[in-house]
């Protein structure tokens, strides 16, 4: 099987319990091939933290600040993919689960560099077109493939404005237990959903912080206290192909 | 009208060579989708960039052509015109064999082909593409189950009603097809409600187109009489449903050049894209509907059978160069994720995609062609399914 590696165990109550019943599962799976892909299936929902997490009292948003990054920084891409274990090595059937776009203006020259990644919208084209639901939304708004039924159809790249999803095209190792990538498959930005269930921020916004211009501010769009819902009503923001109202999770600021 | 005989095909030397290079073609398209499932798409030429490839053109135009291969049984039962009933079951066969080639090839260029129980357990019904399943293995059923009722004596007077879901069947089914495309709002090239009905019209060509060849290479092989009368009415239709694809194409690019928004993905399709440029205009307009017309009705060519038969090579050639335009074109041009704005980066954002069809991706796409024919030929052999005579009557 192409895909080594499951999300990270959903934290809180009942991690303990899960633990056991992964450990029995898994016995049970070495004696009895036959129901391995069930069980692998209820590993999997248990590792998305579906039953405990996602809230639709919530709503993960990004919001980017352009011209606080720098053309020449690439903090945010590589933390994504050292964190996700991606690779791009120049090829064009390479992923890239987040890029730097140079953006210019023909008219003024005003040039900007900024990250593209899945743009989490809310009524996610790639969710629409799936034909078997692998590409599917939390209730909080983050936007996922789930690599157990993705057939590799790439119906979902067809249909993403943001050019925002990656085939995988070969046979990949150096897996990360939380990024599960499997060859035949469709992936992208999982807004780094492991890290969010456990508290804490994606890595390209935490790398940005610490190693960039401090650009990403991640949040909840829902809570007007946060700092993203804050910096949203100071400072006027555009969600990119606004004209397709998909409404976007990720947002800019100072595009040209 | 005399009554019609159906005969089994004879099994000549001939036959079995020609199904002996069919199924060394199919085997060779089978050991490149073994090849691409267990290297990866690597081996081919597709990217993050052309997601869908050469398959993809092959298994368009073989779903497209099956549903129009079935327009002569749906002239005979749907609409009255006994002059086709003698073709009908040649048509529904033809129906089924291209679909199931087509099918096939999509099969096999998934990404996970062994997923295809997920494909048949889970459905988003959201997605046109599950609606697509659906409709296509419908269409294998009820025109199964047409065909049945046709070569079941006891049950021809059904032939009307199930004549009749059959073709509403194909109808949907075809919007369906174009509607994978023209839903698309995110890609320039697509983005358009006219993509439906052009599909439909697409596929009453190539489909009629291919009727008409294998009727006349069966004929011709079998040494049973085919009628002018017949053939040239044909013919006429033909013509007719090339022009109406001209018409839709015009139809379709004059509404695109009048919204600023395509103007880029217009000038790249009609006159800046190259190789896709010249699939357009000569390919798709000139192969697919100028030039079979000129050899259909101009006075020196009207009788002439072999006319008909390279208009008919015409229509199909012209249908694959148009299918190729419209899948890999379409996403060869770059998405305008910043309208207006000049852009560039490392995954290719800005730039016109790169795409070469590879070995393997055109043996898989050959090999569901080889499939399709294979399934007439053996279904041919097998059951009665074409007239002793297409004479034309009084002959």
């Amino acid at each position: 099987m192409a895909m080594t590696g499951r999300p990270a165990a959903p934290r809180g109550t009942g991690h303990e319990v899960d633990e056991d019943r992964r450990r029995f599962l898994g016995t049970a799976a070495l004696s009895a091939l036959v129901v391995a892909p069930g069980v692998s299936l209820l590993a999997f929902a248990e590792g998305q933290g579906r039953k405990q997490g996602a809230s639709a009292r919530t709503r993960w948003g990004l919001l980017i600040d352009t011209t606080k990054c720098k053309s020449s920084c690439t903090a945010c891409v590589t933390a994504c993919s050292s964190y996700n274990g991606w690779k791009n090595e120049g090829r064009p059937t390479d992923p890239q689960w987040i890029r730097k776009v140079q953006v210019t203006d023909p008219e003024t020259g005003v040039s900007r560099s900024v990250p593209v990644m899945c743009q989490h919208c809310a009524k996610a084209p790639c969710v629409e077109v799936c034909p078997t639901g692998a590409s599917f939304k939390r209730a909080d708004g983050i936007v996922l493939v789930d690599r157990h039924i993705c057939i590799g159809c790439r119906y979902c790249m067809m249909a993403c404005p943001y050019k925002a999803r990656s085939f995988v095209s070969e046979e990949i190792s150096g897996q990360k237990p939380w990024a599960p990538r499997g060859k035949g498959t469709v992936e992208g930005c999982t807004l780094c959903v492991d890290r969010i269930d456990a508290g804490q921020v994606p890595a390209c916004v935490q790398a940005c912080a610490h190693e960039g211009g401090r650009a990403m501010t991640f949040g909840d769009l829902k809570d007007p206290a946060s700092e993203i819902s804050r910096a949203l009503a100071e400072f006027p923001s555009v969600q990119l192909r606004a004209d397709l109202m998909l409404d976007p999770g990720v947002q800019y600021q100072g595009l040209p | 009208m005399r009554a019609i005989h159906y005969r089994e095909i004879d099994g000549s030397g001939g036959f079995w060579a020609l199904v002996g290079l069919l199924a060394l073609l199919l085997a060779a398209g089978l050991t490149a989708a073994y090849f691409m499932e267990h290297i990866g798409h690597i081996i081919t030429g597709m990217s993050n960039q052309v997601v869908w490839g050469m398959p993809h053109v092959f298994a368009v135009f073989l779903i497209v052509a099956a549903s129009g291969a079935l327009n002569t049984a749906s002239i005979a039962s749907v609409f009255g015109r006994v002059a086709y009933k003698p073709l009908a079951r040649l048509s529904g066969l033809l129906a089924i064999a291209l679909l199931i080639g087509g099918l096939a090839i999509l099969v096999l260029d998934l990404g996970r082909p062994d997923r295809l129980g997920v494909a048949m357990t889970h459905y988003n019904f959201r997605s046109i593409f599950a609606w697509n399943i659906l409709l296509y293995t419908g269409f294998i059923a009820v025109t199964g189950w047409y065909l049945w009722v046709m070569m079941e004596q006891r049950l021809n007077r059904h032939s009307r009603m199930v004549g009749t879901v059959a073709f509403l069947w194909r109808l949907i089914l075809t919007t369906g097809t174009g509607s994978i495309f023209g839903l698309l709002v995110a890609r320039q090239p697509y983005d358009e409600a006219i993509m439906a009905p052009m599909f439909i019209v697409m596929s009453l060509a190539f489909g009629l187109a291919i009727f008409i060849l294998v009727l006349m290479a069966a004929c011709r092989a079998g040494a049973r009489p085919l009628g002018d009368e017949t053939l040239m009415r044909l013919k006429n239709l033909l013509g007719a449903f090339a022009a109406g694809l001209l018409y839709f194409l015009l139809v379709f690019h004059l509404t695109k050049l009048y919204e600023a928004k395509f103007s880029g993905a217009e000038a790249f399709i009609l006159w800046r894209g190259g190789p896709y440029t010249v699939l357009f205009w000569f390919g798709a307009v000139f192969l697919g509907g100028v030039l079979p017309m000129l050899l259909f009705w101009l006075p020196p060519m009207r009788r002439s059978r072999a006319a008909v038969g390279w208009g008919s090579v015409s229509v199909v050639v012209g249908g694959l160069a148009l299918v190729y335009d419209v899948v890999i074109g379409g996403q060869a041009w770059p998405l305008s994720i910043f309208p207006g704005m000049q852009v560039s980066s490392s995954f290719y954002d800005g730039v016109v995609g790169y795409y070469a069809p590879s070995l393997p991706e055109c043996a898989l796409g050959l090999g569901g062609c080889a499939l399709a024919v294979l399934i007439t030929l053996l279904a041919l052999k097998l059951l009665p399914f074409l007239p002793e005579t297409l004479a034309d009557e009084g002959n």
